[in-house]
């Protein structure tokens, strides 16, 4: 009895000890040398994954910024949308080189073409997903540039920030937890979603549609889409408008915020978001307004999404 | 009986307007041409608006290699040139027509008399076929003067001519067989001539005994031309199917027919090309099905290119109130419209009205692994692993599946107990393989 | 007029449904059942009643309150899963075994994986192997059949089953031939009895001992015609299957008599014939490949002949299909169906 326990112990410790010899060695032998910066920076950044920057995931985000700021000493051209400023401060730091400032970013819905402005003319029947639809036909609003209002978008944000209104048929996207990570621009097949800068008090106008066609037929499937009648790049003094393809762009590095494309625009496509409610006389307004173009030209990498509308599958 | 071995199903053919002979449609008050009709680049338009047009007459030049011809189907006057929304549903250019009585281009000739003799030559023979405008009939609509043009290092040794039809519903091959027989029997002499082949077969399913009848007795008189019998089976009219059921070749995977010897052309395609040789005639017209369970008249219309699908179900009878679904081609295959005022075009085999009680799917179900799916696939895919990889966004995988192999014939999707929406998700798939492929070529 | 649809091609949808395939299978079993009440009369319309029961009630149970998805109950899948079990179990089985019996199958090895078409074993062979195990004793007292209109048989209420009485005598060192010719002293009841092997006719008919719907080959192949007839089951697992049973069986006859039985034997005994039609042949489960279908089937007939020569149990169908069901996906991975223009054919 007690030989069976002495020769176990024995055996066993011998196969212990013989493993840890063999593990010690392949350890020594396949060790990966990493650099310790990597580890440091992955901690300040946020851990969404979110694919934002774009690389797979935060680890392999910092082993590019390590590998750039060894190699180049900067880190131009990458950039943690979702920490913003404040994370990518830290990340210099940890990496001894000056941060740099980029203005915050929001995502925004240029499409108004919810169930009550366009109306619904024939029924989908398959998978609910945009792409898919996208590559079938133009919606069941008829509006080939449209929403599809199937939501792969919200499937597309990781923080929560995209839901679909039952009522509209739209998504909505909450300002306050959109980090501009781009996934949804990434997702809509449309191109509907555009990343434009958080302006002023979150103060923002855009044209809340991208159709290319011709203001009538346009019109014939949305009440508010833009017709490209050009009365609101007329009515600018800043220049921000260009007119293409019968449709009307703001850009936002220009827009003075003035206001004035809003109440000029015929069919209620420019959309103005988060000004104090309009006061009853307009010379009013304007006067005040003018007090408020305060210039909030900062420095903008340009990040600007590239409108490429051919929406053809 | 021959047919090919994998796969297949036999939905309910429903051939309606089997008995209805073609009819010539009215000409319409205004015509919508559009100018990308065919596979490739979009054509040029070479008219301008307020320009005076007559029938026949060249409005919009393939320049591209891959690309066609399109021909004035009316005479008149050219409206405007503007976008309209067409079978894809989306905006695309188009040549609008207003009509002005019916007169044609000299060089059209308009007489019954078949014309037997072949005077031109081979090249004249290519030439003259990509001048006129032929491009495929059977529905995609793919440009025939290239097919005819083998590449260098190929050999085709046999032309394949499809009278098959294995779509439900659609009998406009069926009624151009029966009636236009001989005419279809020198077009395939002709495009013999032009491929440098002393074969062809004609491939015919035996729910058309009196089409095959007719076909072999007049083939008689015609060198090296056989009609075949093939057994009914849904999709034979898939190119490689054709191929495989009659000469038992396989074309392999990502590769065109002419890799094994053949090339396959539509018997509308061989009556358009005996027009388009014989007669100088360019492709401005084509037979087409409307057809549905609820129509009037389900008939075969000859229609001038450009009309309005409307102005061909009025002729049927009207658009029952009872109509579902608009479907340009046949069920399988075919494309759900989204309105009914979408002109006709050259791939345009049918309109096709599906009642509303068998519009609606049925309801989605858990797969419940019978492999339906894979038995009936043509292609010898895993369609319930394909459409999961593309359900789950797992296009590297689907492609390593041969998804691109998918000649989305909706076997899988008709046979699938669980109702699965298998083909929309490999479509979707298709979609974002191609998409992946395409962005490694730039990198 | 309503609005119009647009959906992707096709437009139109064949026949086929889910509830088709399992009434199908459903029907199949009609000849199974009739002999099982037949041989075993009331306990097995008991047996039957209470096995479906259970099981649809499960199923709907868990439906409702917990997964609180749609409810499938319809399909027929539970009215199939309890007819297997019912078939797979004695039929003096207590009440209260075949409600756990069903509860495992319905509750741990189909409804926990997410319903239909996801289990990845066959439930009604986890719940009959869940029983078996928990209680072997209920499990292998297998009732005489006493056929209805044929009087009261007065010698036995149980006996054993050919394999089982079988194994147990070669294991006591007999051999085959005299196995069967001069049959098996028993003590029943504090009577002794002679219990001798039935012939093969009988064997074919079901006059023998075993589980509800195991004993009858004729009323099984009856029901797998009109189930390949009806394409809902596919030739590939039973040729494999029953044809690896037949060689290897035969094999090992040709070596020595004596000690291994004849193919025949095999074939017509045991659970094999429920298990080859009606269990290996489950959509779900199984591999989708052709070429996988025969791999499986060839799989499960080794395995079933190495437990019932060598195993500790008389029969092995059931775990001989549960093992292989775990083989199924690595099946599946390995044996793609073949592509057509995989390669040049001129």
């Amino acid at each position: 009895m007690n030989d069976v326990v002495i020769y176990a112990v024995i055996s066993l410790s011998a196969i212990g000890i013989a493993a840890a010899v063999i593990l010690f060695f392949i350890a020594k032998k396949f060790k990966v040398i990493e650099d310790p910066k990597i580890d440091i920076v992955e901690e300040v950044l946020p851990s969404a994954n979110c694919g934002g920057c774009g690389f797979p995931g935060c680890r392999n985000f910092a082993e590019a910024l390590v590998n750039k700021s060894n190699k180049d000493k900067n880190i131009e051209g990458l950039n943690c949308p979702v920490g913003g400023n404040k994370v990518m401060s830290k990340v210099a730091e940890i990496l001894g080189l000056e941060a740099e400032e980029k203005e915050p970013m929001v995502a925004v819905l240029c499409c108004s073409g919810s169930k009550a402005n366009a109306p619904k003319k024939v029924n989908y029947d398959g998978p609910a997903t945009c792409v898919f639809v996208n590559n079938l036909y133009a919606g069941e609003n008829g509006c080939p540039y449209g929403c599809l209002g199937l939501g792969d978008c919200v499937v597309a944000c990781k923080f929560d920030a995209m839901y679909m209104d039952k009522e509209t048929g739209l998504p909505v996207i909450i300002e306050e937890k959109c980090v501009a990570c781009g996934a949804c621009v990434e997702a809509c097949p449309r191109n509907i979603i555009e990343l434009r800068n958080v302006g002023k008090k979150s103060k923002r106008i855009f044209v809340s549609c991208i159709n290319e066609e011709k203001g009538g037929v346009a019109r014939k499937n949305c009440k508010v889409a833009c017709i490209g009648c050009g009365k609101c790049f007329k009515v600018c003094k800043f220049d921000a408008i260009t007119m293409k393809n019968n449709l009307a762009y703001i850009d936002y590095e220009k827009c003075k915020l003035c206001r004035k494309c809003v109440e000029e625009c015929p069919t209620g496509a420019i959309h103005e978001l988060n000004f104090p409610p309009k006061k009853p006389k307009p010379e009013k307004v304007m006067e005040k307004q003018k007090t408020e173009t305060v210039s909030t030209e900062a420095k903008v990498v340009d990040n600007k999404p590239e409108k490429d509308l051919n929406t053809g599958g | 009986m021959k047919t090919f071995k994998l796969g297949g199903v036999h939905p309910a053919e429903n051939k309606l307007s089997n008995n209805s002979p073609i009819q010539v449609l009215p000409i319409p008050k205004q015509v919508f041409i559009p100018v990308s009709q065919s596979l490739g680049a979009p054509s040029k338009p070479v008219v301008n608006k307020g320009d005076q047009v007559k029938v026949g007459q060249l409005i919009a030049k393939g320049e591209a290699f891959i690309s066609s011809n399109i021909h004035s189907s009316v005479s008149g006057k050219v409206l405007k040139i503007d976008n309209i929304t067409d079978q894809t549903d989306y905006p695309k250019q188009a040549i609008f027509i207003n009509v002005e009585g019916d007169e044609w281009d000299e060089n059209i000739d308009k007489s019954d008399k078949v014309k037997r003799e072949i005077t031109l030559s081979k090249d004249e023979i290519i030439r003259k076929i990509h001048e006129m405008g032929i491009v495929g009939l059977g529905g995609a609509a793919f440009p025939s003067h290239v097919k005819l043009m083998v590449p260098k290092g190929k050999k085709a040794n046999l032309l394949i001519i499809n009278g098959v039809e294995c779509e439900p519903y659609l009998t406009s091959d069926y009624r151009l067989m029966l009636e236009k027989g001989e005419e279809i029997l020198i077009g395939t002499t002709i495009l013999m001539k032009g491929l440098g082949v002393n074969k062809a077969f004609i491939g015919i399913e035996n729910n058309k005994p009196d089409a095959i009848k007719h076909l072999t007795d007049l083939a008689k008189d015609f060198e090296g031309i056989e009609v075949f019998s093939l057994k009914v089976k849904y999709p034979q009219g898939g190119e490689k199917q054709l191929i495989k059921a009659l000469t038992n070749r396989e074309v392999p995977s990502g590769k065109l027919p002419v890799e094994v010897g053949c090339v396959v052309n539509n018997v509308g395609t061989a009556f358009a090309v005996y027009e388009a040789v014989q007669k100088n005639k360019p492709l401005f017209e084509r037979v087409v099905t409307v057809t549905g369970k609820s129509l009037k008249n389900p008939s075969n219309f000859l229609v001038r290119i450009g009309t309005h699908s409307s102005e061909l179900v009025e002729k049927a009878g009207g658009l029952p109130d009872d109509t579902g679904k608009i479907i340009s081609g046949g069920p399988m295959m075919g494309k759900a419209l989204n309105m009914i005022d979408v002109p006709i075009v050259k791939g345009s085999s049918g309109v096709l009205l599906i009642e509303d009680s068998e519009t609606e799917r049925m309801a989605v179900k858990n797969c419940i692994r019978c492999a339906n799916c894979i038995s009936v696939c043509p292609m010898g895919l895993e369609p319930v692993l394909l459409a999961q990889y593309s359900e789950k966004e797992m296009f590297e995988n689907a492609e390593k599946e041969h998804i691109l192999d998918c000649m989305e014939c909706g076997s899988c999707q008709y046979t699938c107990p669980s109702g699965r929406p298998l083909l929309d998700y490999i479509r979707l798939g298709k979609f974002k393989v191609g998409e992946i492929i395409r962005n490694r070529g730039k990198k | 007029m309503n609005l119009l649809t647009v959906s992707g091609s096709p437009h139109i949808h064949g026949d086929n449904s889910i509830k088709k395939i399992m009434y199908g299978v459903v029907f199949a079993m009609i000849p199974a059942i009739l002999v099982s009440i037949y041989f075993f009369g009331l306990d097995a319309v008991k047996v039957l009643l209470i096995s479906v029961i259970a099981c649809m009630f499960f199923e709907w149970a868990i439906q409702k309150y917990l997964i609180k998805g749609p409810l499938t109950i319809n399909d027929g899948s539970a009215m199939v899963t309890g007819i297997l079990l019912a078939f797979n179990v004695p039929g003096n089985l207590p009440v209260w075994i075949i409600i756990i019996g069903a509860f495992v199958s319905i509750g741990i090895a189909k409804m926990s994986f997410g319903g239909l078409g996801k289990n990845p074993f066959n439930p009604a062979l986890v719940g009959r192997v869940f029983l078996l195990i928990s209680f072997p004793v209920q499990m292998t007292s297998w009732p005489k059949p006493n056929p209805l209109f044929a009087g009261k048989v007065l010698d036995a209420i149980t006996g054993p089953t050919p394999l089982g009485n079988l194994k147990g005598e070669l294991r006591g060192g007999r051999t085959v031939q005299d196995i069967l010719e001069h049959g098996t002293k028993m003590i029943v009841d504090g009577k002794e009895v002679l219990y001798k092997i039935p012939d093969y006719v009988q064997e074919l008919l079901g006059n023998m001992g075993g589980s509800l719907g195991e004993i009858s080959a004729v009323a099984l192949i009856i029901g797998a015609i009109y189930m390949l007839c009806r394409r809902i089951i596919t030739w590939q697992i039973p040729v494999a299957y029953l044809g690896s049973v037949i060689v290897f069986t035969g094999i090992l006859w040709l070596i020595d008599p004596n000690i291994y039985i004849n193919p025949l034997f095999h074939l017509v005994t045991g659970g094999l014939m429920l298990g080859v039609f009606f269990m290996a042949t489950d959509m779900v489960s199984t591999p989708m490949s052709p070429k996988g279908q025969l791999i499986f089937g060839l799989g499960c007939g080794v395995i079933t002949v190495i437990i019932r020569v060598w195993g500790a149990y008389p029969e092995g169908v059931s775990f001989a299909i549960l093992i292989m069901n775990a083989f199924a996906p690595l099946i599946n991975k390995g044996f793609k169906p073949k592509r057509f223009g995989e390669t040049l054919k001129i």
